[in-house]
């Protein structure tokens, strides 16, 4: 039916744009700055990361406040369960339950909510990275995205991504990945906040901004407009 | 048909004697005074718990008999009397923790998740065909850098303290504390951790084997001591004892 069909179409894809990438030693998970509405930008330092436990966070898009309110509530359940059993719960753990409820509220109500969840596992002391959407699927990936963005990136990824690459060489890859972007991408994402997890957790938020691409033709900028730039 | 099984939990167990008295709250109290003792102390920027580890059967696994429970990152509790009660409470604690820090983004305060658990106390002793907790509380953690120790009862009272006893002989260690509780003697960590375990070896056999202890520092997490550490304790609090009973020999008589 109709209804069933725009359930189904609703999230497939969203203006926000996540990406992590796994490596032998770390995690990246990155989130675009953007915060707003359609086709209205209200803030460009917008969060979208929340940590679950010491070891383990997500990146997280979608409905506007099907977002907050989820990983909120997965944020405290995975606290809870520290504190309940003396130990925190592994990424792996993290992501089964997240993916859990994930499946719950959406069978409650629409509930559009996607993420990656990256983590440092430190009894196997192995990284890993879980795709997930809001229809409830679970993945680990190597890599992955979410957004409209993701069509332009993971060519990109296919082709540089090395598990043995080194943090700066990720956040190399993570420009590379941006710098398209602003090429193709229509809808301007001009501010990234990124993330790296290792074996001693996650690290501080860390920001890039890109500039938008240069002109392919030579041209120069008409003086009244400049003015009113500057 | 279904109303039939039913009515056999409308009674309340918890009822007024004609004079006045909860008879079951009472009970519950004596169930308290059965369990191993436990004692708090509030320093100027530390709290402390000590709890009496009972000797444990031979083939048992020491690790799994914990009387020292946290609550949140910054609060934590030991508890007198019946255990598998103190666990029902202890998880409804913790799922409050989590869902006040939902709801108002903030941590709770020790006198808010203290007035939870004594309110739950209290419903059992108002419902019927429950019987109440016969656990006591001892809450400590800190507010805003202030710290605090509370104790609740099985009739769903809380209180605040500087220092106290609960479970067994608990009225020979709150009349040590009562002595020798004073704004110097709990000026620093250590000094805290000592009249707490001090408090606590006049009712329990002295050995580090027999005592638990935590400790919450300003700012820091909880930490909880292994045996080595208390054993330094008992060892400092030894010599003292020795040194204080050879200066009292030396004393000339008047």
């Amino acid at each position: 039916t109709n209804k069933s069909l725009s359930y189904f179409a609703a999230g497939r894809t969203t203006m926000e744009y996540l990406i992590g990438m796994k490596f032998n030693n770390f995690v990246l998970l990155s989130h675009d700055n953007n915060g707003g509405r359609d086709i209205l930008v209200m803030k460009q330092d917008q969060q979208k990361f929340f940590i679950l436990d010491e070891y383990a966070g997500m990146v997280v898009s979608g409905e506007a406040g099907d977002t907050v309110y989820f990983s909120e509530f997965i944020q405290k359940n995975v606290v809870l369960y520290r504190i309940r059993n003396g130990y925190s719960m592994s990424p792996s753990a993290a992501a089964n339950y997240t993916r859990h409820e994930l499946a719950e509220a959406l069978r409650q109500k629409v509930n559009i909510v996607n993420l990656l969840l990256g983590g440092y596992d430190k009894t196997s002391n192995t990284p890993s990275l879980y795709f997930m959407d809001y229809l409830g699927t679970l993945a680990e990936v190597p890599y992955g995205s979410h957004g409209y963005g993701s069509y332009f990136t993971y060519s990109l990824l296919d082709r540089l991504h090395r598990p043995d690459m080194t943090q700066v060489e990720a956040e190399d890859l993570l420009l590379k990945c941006v710098v398209e972007l602003q090429k193709r991408f229509a809808i301007n994402l001009p501010s990234f906040s990124y993330y790296f997890v290792d074996q001693n957790g996650f690290g501080e938020k860390k920001v890039l901004t890109v500039p938008p691409p240069p002109l392919t033709t030579a041209r120069a900028f008409h003086p009244a407009a400049v003015e009113v730039m500057e | 048909m279904a109303d039939v099984g039913a009515g056999k939990y409308d009674s309340a167990l918890t009822v007024f004697s004609p004079d006045g008295h909860l008879f079951q709250v009472e009970y519950a109290q004596e169930a308290v005074k059965k369990g191993s003792t436990a004692v708090a102390v509030r320093g100027k920027d530390t709290v402390v718990l000590a709890v009496e580890k009972r000797a444990l059967a031979k083939l048992q696994d020491a690790r799994t008999v914990r009387k020292i429970c946290s609550l949140d990152d910054h609060v934590c509790l030991a508890f007198a009397g019946l255990t598998a009660d103190a666990r029902v409470l202890v998880n409804k604690g913790r799922l409050e923790c989590q869902s006040h820090r939902l709801t108002v983004e903030d941590p709770v305060t020790v006198e808010y998740i203290t007035r939870y658990v004594a309110k739950v106390c209290q419903r059992y002793t108002q419902r019927s065909g429950a019987r109440p907790f016969g656990v006591s509380f001892l809450v400590v953690g800190f507010d805003q850098g202030i710290p605090k120790l509370y104790q609740t009862e099985p009739a769903g009272t809380y209180h605040e303290w500087k220092a106290n006893a609960t479970g067994r002989n608990a009225k020979t260690v709150r009349e040590f504390l009562e002595k020798y509780y004073t704004e110097e003697s709990i000026q620093t960590r250590d000094e805290a951790i000592i009249l707490a375990v001090r408090g606590l070896l006049e009712v329990v056999q002295s050995g580090s084997k027999n005592i638990e202890l935590a400790v919450i520092e300003k700012g820091k997490k909880i930490e909880f001591l292994d045996t080595d550490q208390i054993e330094k304790y008992i060892q400092h609090i030894e010599k003292v004892r020795e040194e204080e009973a050879e200066k009292k020999k030396k004393k000339p008589h008047p």
